[in-house]
């Protein structure tokens, strides 16, 4: 069979630069000269590497004109926003840009190749830059030379906008492979959010997600990036993303993970100036046979910084989730906090939880915590809960709802908050019993 | 009819017994109190009338309104209009006071009947005010972090919000001061009604100054001992529970 894993070949962009052609050549020799994943590899403990089953997947055609619409009509979690892209299978559905006030100030937020030609000096410094460390290098190599669809927002020096950008990455096609790109740059004191959404059209559409999001922040620079992944559970995914943030800058990533039949999930976070503040949050819903896999990187080159990990896992059924975070603390990052958490709540006992946590650290004076911890549902609170009346089913709900909140409260936004609410309700409504 | 009945409860954990041919009625409109030394299986009885899984019952009835409820679910017997006041209440992160009182209500409507939001709230403020609770309270997560008197009023909260038809109330007054004995009595007292019967656990006279019972009993190794009216608490308190442990032990089994 002839597919993009068995028989690789770089996507070619009209007008493509020589700069661009290098990264994706690079990239498909990356791709293939390095092995699949083995179990033995310290990088990919615990992950069930054999059930990696990716090839037989291809990039498609542009869906349909009517699967386009719906879609977009479909893309409707969040309504109070500055911007919009919507692809489908990489193909471009919707786009909503910005204001004209936004452009005369210089913001930028466009799909990637407009953004290539129209600003190749920004996109030649920051597009396809940051690689993974974290053992998917192959598959960086992958998306380097497939990528076609995603968006890049640039925020210039001072510019505050309050609203976010919304990008929906939907797959549709039988067993399409999709490479989604979200590239955000925030100049000195610039704030920005923004907000990927990947979605499956129906529940049976096989797909292979290979995305990549790149965070640069620069310096006092806030950036705030929320993450829905709501694959079909036919989805194999990857989601390679790196956060680099500059002096006094704040990011918050928060990731919220339903979907996926397997999903790896390298997330990086580099500090690179003092006074540095970066959040890494995530909460997964595991049921069934769903495997989460969990690797993440706190690397702080300069001291005076924070950096605070907390993923949080509620797991059914025969699921499973690999926590595995390192902490890397530079020799003389002095100073640095650094906190790493990963809690479980095995609502089934047939579900597995593993937790790795692990530090390195350079310089004397720092602050650093890791922990994880997995427990079962406490049977004396749900005595309590129930003898107020409440169904045992419910109950649970209320626990799992309870142990999410402290994610959930950190997207800061109450529409939506609600929307991740209904949709976790949704994948429990039948689940606890 | 109009009773809760337990009738020769015998209860045991882990092969050792608990509760010995407990027997004890409680009339609607009445409130009987149970005291006795540490041990003795009071929280057990609480429990198991709960329906908590825990404990093995051997042999007995306990009848709501005639129904026995014993075995049944914890949430069942919630609806069939039992109220338990933990002795220690447990804090479950995330979930606030006001979802979970509000989950416990919706429970007892029929299916695809909902809340009426702006009369709940109405009618918790209200009572969060009589039980001088900071109405801030509502979206804090339940008993978490809260003081031990805090926990204390949040049941008591919770047993006005939910209208059962009998209450125990296991050592409610332990961890309350003065101020807080006497608001969280008035509440007590305000759902006394010839609708509601009361068993109210304790070990000491001063919450029986304010909620004043219509009989007292005594318990000791898994039984009621000694029954009488309010003046018996007060012989309790400044005799203690020796001579009822003798009169017990001396007395032909
Ligand atoms: N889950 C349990 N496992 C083992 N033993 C238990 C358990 N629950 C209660 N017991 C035992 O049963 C007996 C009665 O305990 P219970 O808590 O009912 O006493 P109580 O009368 O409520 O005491 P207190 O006045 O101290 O609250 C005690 O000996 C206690 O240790
Ligand atoms: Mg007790």
């Amino acid at each position: 069979m002839n597919t993009i894993l068995e028989n690789p070949t770089q996507t070619t962009l009209a007008n493509a630069p020589a700069w661009l052609a290098d990264r994706r050549t690079a990239g498909l020799e990356q791709f293939k000269a390095l092995p699949m994943p083995s179990a033995r590899d310290e990088m990919w403990r615990f992950a069930s590497v054999g059930r990696l089953s990716i090839d037989g997947f291809n990039v498609t055609d542009a869906p349909a004109a009517e699967t386009l619409t719906a879609l977009v009509e479909r893309s409707n979690l969040i309504t109070k926003r500055e911007g919009l892209s919507v692809y489908v299978d990489d193909s471009p559905a919707a786009f909503e840009g910005i204001s004209e006030a936004l452009s005369a100030k210089g913001v930028v937020y466009l799909p990637i190749a407009e953004a290539i030609a129209q600003h190749p000096e920004l996109m030649e410094k920051y597009f396809l830059k940051e690689s993974t460390e974290l053992g998917s290098e192959k598959f960086f190599g992958l998306h380097a030379a497939s990528v076609k669809a995603g968006s890049v927002l640039y925020v210039p020096k001072g510019v505050e906008i309050e609203k976010p950008f919304v990008n929906y990455y939907w797959t549709s096609g039988a067993r399409a492979a999709v490479f989604p790109h979200t590239l955000v740059i925030a100049e000195d004191n610039a704030k920005a959010s923004v907000v990927d959404i990947f979605f499956s059209e129906t529940e049976e559409n096989e797909a292979l997600n290979v995305s990549v999001s790149n965070i640069h922040a620069g310096a006092g620079a806030n950036v705030f990036r929320k993450i829905v992944q709501d694959w079909n559970e036919k989805t194999v995914s990857f989601q390679l993303d790196t956060t680099v943030a500059d002096r006094d800058a704040q990011v918050k990533n928060v990731a919220v993970n339903i979907g996926a039949e397997r999903a790896r999930f390298e997330n990086q976070t580099r500090i690179e100036g003092p006074g540095a503040d970066v959040k890494m949050y995530s909460l997964t819903v595991a049921e069934e046979n769903q495997e989460f896999d969990q690797r993440t990187f706190q690397t702080h080159n300069a001291g005076n910084a924070v950096s605070d990990l907390l993923y949080k896992n509620a797991l059914l059924d025969n699921a499973r989730t690999i926590f595995s975070g390192l902490i890397k603390v530079a020799e003389g990052a002095q100073q640095t906090d650094a906190y790493q958490t990963n809690r479980n709540l095995l609502l089934d006992p047939t579900a597995e939880a593993n937790a790795l946590p692990g530090l390195e650290i350079l310089a004397n004076d720092v602050k650093c915590s890791h922990g994880a911890t997995t427990g079962n549902v406490d049977e004396d609170e749900l005595f309590y809960m129930m003898s107020r009346g409440i169904s045992k089913r419910v109950a649970m709900q209320l626990m799992v709802f309870g142990f999410f909140e402290e994610v959930i409260e950190k997207v800061e936004s109450d529409e939506l908050a609600e929307n991740l609410r209904i949709l976790i309700r949704n994948k429990f409504e039948s689940k606890i019993k | 009819m109009n009773t809760l009945e337990i009738k020769n409860l015998n209860v045991s954990i882990d092969g050792q017994a608990i509760l010995k041919d407990f027997s004890l009625t409680i009339p609607k409109g009445e409130v009987h109190a149970l005291m006795g030394p540490n041990g003795t299986g009071k929280s057990t009885l609480a429990k198991v009338i709960a329906g908590h899984e825990d404990y093995t019952v051997e042999s007995g009835e306990v009848l709501l309104d005639g129904v026995n409820i014993l075995g049944g679910e914890p949430d069942d017997i919630a609806k069939a209009g039992l109220f338990l006041a933990f002795q220690y209440p447990l804090e479950i992160p995330g979930v606030s006071i006001a979802n979970f009182i509000r989950a416990a209500r919706q429970a007892r409507l029929p299916e695809g009947e909902d809340i009426n939001a702006v009369e709940y709230y109405k009618e918790l403020y209200a009572k969060m005010d009589a039980l001088k609770m900071d109405r801030k309270f509502t979206a804090r997560s339940l008993n978490e972090g809260f003081s031990g008197g805090e926990k204390k009023r949040c049941e008591i909260l919770q047993m006005s919000m939910l209208d059962p038809k009998y209450c125990i109330m296991d050592e409610t007054d332990s961890g309350l001061d003065i101020d807080a004995l006497r608001i969280v009595s008035e509440g007590v007292n305000l759902m006394r009604s010839e609708e509601r019967g009361f068993l109210v656990i304790t070990h000491y006279q001063r919450l029986l100054d304010y909620i004043v019972p219509d009989v007292v009993h005594v318990m000791f190794d898994g039984r009621i001992v000694h029954s009488g009216d309010a003046e018996l608490a007060k012989e309790l308190e400044s005799k203690g529970y020796d001579w009822v442990k003798e009169e017990f032990v001396g007395a032909p089994a």
